[in-house]
């Protein structure tokens, strides 16, 4: 590796930090939470170490501890993890061209892509000289970091922590907030926006809280499809 | 504690493993680089992302009960916090840190 390409690599490493920041904040606390969950569920801290290593994934991930304390039964473990995850067929189609050209990274791109690495490589505006591939290797590799480091150490304290934070999972919900606003305020319009609060509330409702993620998902998959030809001559998103 | 044996445990992570990885890959597999992806899945690509954001939120919020408890109050000043910092500074850090410190303050000492 040259001293240029070290560089560059230091200079992505600083851009995509910052981004990664409230990331650390939500996921050191709830991957505590998790790790914690874990270990008075019974299970030493490799059990959270491992699974945040290799599902990464936080809510199947909590899932799969009431999976492991139930009967042994594989394919409702695996259809499980289908239905919970189906989310990230819409992130791998909305990536498709912003991975492309990123070499070996790629792979781990993918692999690591969770909601909140979707949602910042999606928006985040990489600043001119920044080696694109590198940044969003940066925020992906940052935010399994946090998440992986703060199950381990909730796993290995277990109930030993107590914890004077309640409401700091709400860093999430103000995440995506932001997010949703700066794809708001680069789109001229917003129907698609429109399109999935109105199909996310409405199923939340006729669904229930446990019940609601892919009937909202087809749903909007239905509504852009149908609408398509409309939305496209409207044109305005980004 | 779990009642599997750890060959169990091993083949039930590694089911979520596959489940999560699948999903993940699945479009990258179908839709490969070399080939030129179809109009339709370019054109959700792009219509993709608003929508899915709004998921999110409406999927962080999804447990809010407007009919009981604190009634979502909390939140929703919040979020409304959250949207008036960001268009007033646009600074991502002090958008997403001001509506969660005001969320924690209301749900420990206002809504308690």
């Amino acid at each position: 590796m040259t001293q240029a390409d070290k560089s560059q690599i230091k200079k992505a490493f600083h851009a995509a930090f910052p981004y990664t920041i409230p990331i650390f904040a939500g996921f050191w606390f709830l991957g505590l939470t998790y790790g914690i969950y874990m270990n008075v569920s019974g299970f030493s801290f490799w059990y959270p170490m491992l699974m945040s290593a290799t599902i990464f994934g936080g809510s199947l991930e909590f899932v799969a501890v009431n999976l492991l304390l139930g009967a042994f039964n594989p394919l409702q473990a695996f259809t499980l993890a289908l239905m919970i995850q189906a989310r990230h067929l819409f992130y791998g189609i909305s990536m498709l061209d912003k991975y492309k050209n990123t070499g070996w990274k790629k792979y781990y791109l993918i692999f690591g892509m969770c909601d909140e690495s979707f949602s910042i490589n999606y928006t985040a505006k990489i600043p001119e000289g920044i080696d694109k591939g590198w940044f969003m290797f940066w925020v992906t590799a940052l935010n399994q970091f946090y998440w992986f480091s703060g199950s381990t150490i909730g796993g290995l304290l277990g109930s030993l922590l107590t914890f004077n934070t309640q409401g700091l999972e709400f860093v999430m919900t103000a995440m995506f907030v932001v997010i949703f606003l700066e794809q708001w305020l680069k789109e001229k319009k917003h129907w698609t926006a429109f399109i999935g609060m109105v199909a996310s509330v409405l199923c939340l409702v006729l669904f229930g809280a446990d019940d609601f993620m892919i009937p909202t998902m087809v749903l909007i998959l239905a509504a852009l499809t149908l609408g398509r030809k409309p939305i496209e001559q409207a044109g305005g998103f980004a | 504690m779990t009642s599997m044996t750890l060959t169990q445990q091993i083949i039930t992570i590694a089911m979520c493993v596959l489940g999560t990885m699948a999903m993940r890959f699945l479009p990258f597999f179908v839709f490969s680089s070399k080939k030129p992806t179809p109009p339709y899945v370019q054109y959700l690509g792009k219509a993709l992302p608003s929508a899915v954001f709004a998921m999110l939120i409406v999927y962080c919020l999804k447990n809010v009960d407007p009919m009981t408890g604190t009634h979502g109050l909390p939140e929703l000043f919040s979020i409304l916090l959250v949207i008036g910092l960001h268009i007033w500074k646009r600074q991502m850090l002090l958008s997403i840190a001001g509506g969660t410190v005001c969320y924690m303050l209301l749900i420990q000492f206002v809504f308690v």
